[in-house]
């Protein structure tokens, strides 16, 4: 068995001059980052750039190559796209200020360092671990008609008729279940980037503001919120982002009866209708980045108010 | 403890990293093993896009004598059917374990299903061996030019005897034959046991009306107190063959033509007022043996593959009936699934052989029995089907004994067009039944969409329209 053997540097040059050398070690030296992020530039390229610029000509070419906004005007026209629409916003609403309500709060309990409070982070991050589907699917056991909820209702008599929960004719309850395991399953998240974020605010701070009289409240208010403002940034664009493209939790828990503009894109995609898809596919990337660049501008952290 | 939780953010941050570019590159989220999406779904069935790693036969079974030059998990086998991941586990274990060669079985969802071969064929590096699909599945790659005619190995395998309706079929209108037929199945009406004693009285389950049908549904809320009929529409579900095959030409005789006939009002005004007794969770059926499993649906209808899982579990508990009748007879819609050879498709010889050994009586027999799709050959023995599957060849056997059974094929020709096709209809549903519109006017706008479709695809008429000499035409 032949020894693999070391043969050199591919890049070395010939030993010229000491000169030359040094030169040349300068310039890879220069070099050397952008080297280094070739590898994921090309992946991006290929893997994002390229289908993003694809899913664009898609949406607004006949596959015989004529130029149309056809697809769009179907897309608009679609018995469900309002639906959609209206299913996703709502959904994103309710669902991101529970989920940073929660996550805050999760953040400080794990910061109060309390007797095991590594565990509950263990505990709290173990829907992050769960994929979407699958924490659909765990909350249709529940909420389903013979689900744990309908049956503890029944067994302790509160409900003794089933209540269709996820019923199309029961769209609060539905929208609920459907806030109820986005929050379960995307509050992790939030939480992970908030706790992060709070552990790099220098002690001295919350002393200092102990020691001029500030209450919890205050100390929360005007010190702890706005050190975490840019973690909390990062998380608010994160979530609305991928909150955008919520799908498989309204796929397993509402099937047909809820539809968002990622289920609309699958759809149109199942149906053999690829321009369909890259329509909608278009549509959350535009509101995902309008709503991005709102909230860099909204939420932009500026000197002045850092040093406050 | 600190200095570990930070260890333990630092962790996590990691591990989100890892997260997001993984969910940033598979944002087209795959409902993999969803709601037992269901094989036989022409249409929509997300399903594995990529499913699980070939593992088919071991390798101790590829012939030692003729060693395939095949790539290392066999001779691809690019499937629309047996796409679940327990059907596409049965083919692989059972069907092809002991097939002549090494098969790499590999079941797609409706829309890689078709882009797939399409694409290889661009590219002009086809890896595709052998193509599985419905009948309705083959027109796209036919306009494509992307299927090699059949009729010499049809020639040699004229011992099994396929039915000359399906070798018709397979003609596609020309003198070639595009596939060799494989396998055939249908949809059927189950019931919970407990159901029966709601049962219309004089009314025959066998000889059922729809009329009779909702009466059924009725009186079973009634007696329940809860809604107890389902039927399959979720987004996976085949709801779409219901009104396409069973429905409509129930009532109109027709599949195309009367779609906004006066008929065909009285058919969506039945089925509104049939609704009021339909569980309306169907919403979120993919497949009708769940919910009659768990006991939340008494009465429901689907295809036989997906109603299999219930009948294999508690044959006992459930009778099988065919679909009921409507004023033009007692409609149903075969479904024919068949094999095809992919022009510049690699191991022809070993694609071959594999058509060979699965149209043969025995592999026929397995299909039925573990699977549950019924032969298309002679000579295949039915005699000992599991209990769940020869319920289902009962069901079958009285439709097609029934003096009013009318055959409606599956939309043939459509192409490409077939999930816009079956849209319209889901359309007509929910804009009708749900948001409750009015039915004429849906049913005139639908009817221009379908007129559309029909056009742009040049589709002539299909059983039971009349046939056609140009597009078919809504009238």
């Amino acid at each position: 068995m032949a020894t693999p053997q070391y043969t050199g540097d591919a890049l070395a040059p010939p030993l010229t001059s000491p000169l030359t050398n040094k030169t040349f070690a300068r310039r890879m030296e220069s070099a050397l980052p952008y080297l280094l992020l070739l590898p994921s530039m090309l992946f991006m390229l290929i893997f994002f750039a390229w289908p993003m610029v694809q899913a664009l000509i898609l949406s607004v070419r006949t596959p015989d190559g004529a130029w149309t906004m056809q697809y769009l005007e179907r897309m608009v026209r679609d018995v469900n796209f309002t639906d959609a629409l209206r299913n996703t916003f709502l959904i994103i609403l309710i669902a991101i200020p529970l989920q940073f309500a929660f996550a805050i709060a999760m953040g400080l309990l794990i910061q109060a360092k309390l007797k095991g409070s590594a565990l509950f982070l263990y505990f709290w991050t173990i829907p992050l671990a769960v994929s979407d589907l699958a924490a659909g699917l765990v909350w249709l056991a529940v909420f389903s008609d013979r689900g744990f909820l309908n049956s503890v209702l029944r067994t302790t008599g509160i409900m003794p008729i089933a209540f269709s929960w996820l019923s199309y004719e029961n769209y609060g309850t539905l929208l609920m279940a459907v806030v109820i395991a986005e929050v379960w399953r995307a509050t992790a998240i939030v939480m992970v980037i908030v706790v992060a974020g709070l552990q790099l605010i220098p002690d001295d701070y919350l002393e200092a503001a102990e020691v001029f009289g500030a209450t919890r409240w205050q100390r929360l208010w005007h010190v702890t919120l706005p050190m975490i403002r840019p973690s909390l940034q990062v998380a608010l664009i994160l979530r609305t982002i991928l909150a955008f493209q919520v799908f498989a939790v309204v796929i397993a828990l509402a099937g047909r009866a809820m539809p968002v503009l990622a289920s609309e894109a699958y759809n149109r995609y199942a149906e053999l209708n690829p321009n369909g898809a890259a329509v909608y596919a278009l549509l959350i990337l535009t509101i995902s980045l309008v709503t991005t660049g709102v909230y860099l501008r909204l939420l932009r952290t500026s000197e002045a108010e850092m040093g406050r | 403890m600190n200095a570990s939780l930070r260890s333990t953010v630092t962790l996590f941050a990691l591990i989100l990293a890892a997260a997001l570019v993984l969910t940033a590159c598979g944002t087209q989220a795959q409902p993999t093993s969803a709601p037992p999406t269901s094989a036989p779904a022409a249409t929509s069935a997300p399903a594995a896009t990529n499913p699980p790693a070939p593992t088919t036969a071991p390798a101790g079974n590829a012939t030692p004598t003729n060693p395939p030059p095949t790539p290392n998990g066999g001779i691809i086998f690019h499937s629309s059917q047996f796409a679940p991941v327990n059907e596409a586990e049965t083919m692989r274990n059972v069907i092809l374990k002991d097939a002549p060669m090494l098969v790499d079985f590999q079941p797609q969802a409706a829309g890689p299903f078709v882009d797939i071969p399409l694409a290889q064929q661009k590219a002009g590096k086809v890896n595709i061996a052998l193509i599985g699909g419905q009948h309705g599945d083959f027109p796209a790659f036919i306009n494509a030019g992307l299927l090699d005619d059949v009729t010499p190995l049809l020639n040699k395998l004229s011992d099994r005897k396929f039915p000359e309706t399906y070798l018709e079929l397979s003609q596609m209108g020309t003198d070639k034959h595009y596939y060799v037929p494989w396998a055939q199945a249908t949809y059927i009406m189950v019931a919970n046991k407990d159901a029966l004693q709601y049962l219309p009285q004089g009314a025959d389950i066998n000889k059922l009306t729809y009329d009779q049908l909702r009466e059924w549904a009725a009186n079973a809320q009634k007696g329940t107190g809860q809604r107890v009929l389902g039927f399959p529409v979720g987004p996976q579900g085949l709801i779409h063959r219901f009104w396409q095959g069973y429905l409509y030409p129930s009532y109109t005789g027709t599949a195309v033509g009367g779609f906004k006939s006066a008929d065909a009002v009285k058919m969506w005004t039945d089925f509104k007022e049939m609704w009021k007794y339909v569980n309306p969770a169907s919403t979120n059926y993919n497949n009708m043996s769940e919910p009659l499993q768990s006991g939340e649906v008494l009465i429901a209808w689907d295809h036989i593959a997906r109603l299999k899982p219930a009948l294999d579990a508690n044959p006992n508990q459930f009778v099988t009936f065919p679909a009921p009748a409507g004023p033009k007879g007692r409609a149903y819609m075969p479904v024919l699934t068949a094999l095809a050879l992919p022009v510049g498709g690699p191991n022809r010889a070993e694609a071959e052989q594999l058509i060979t050994y699965l149209t043969d009586p025995k592999t026929q027999t397995l299909v039925a029995q573990n699977l549950g799709f019924f032969p298309v050959v002679q000579g295949a023995d039915t005699s000992n089907l599991p209990p769940g599957v020869k319920l289902e060849a009962d069901a079958i056997a009285v439709l097609q004994s029934s003096p009013d059974a009318l055959p409606a094929l599956l939309p043939v020709g459509l192409g490409p067009k077939g999930g816009d096709w079956n849209k319209v209809y889901n359309d007509t549903f929910q804009r009708i039944v749900i948001k409750n519109e009015d039915i004429q006017t849906v049913l005139n706008e639908q009817a221009t969409l379908m007129q559309n479709i029909l056009n742009e695809v040049k589709a002539k008429c299909w059983a039971p329209d009349p046939p056609s000499d140009g597009p078919c035409q809504v009238q």
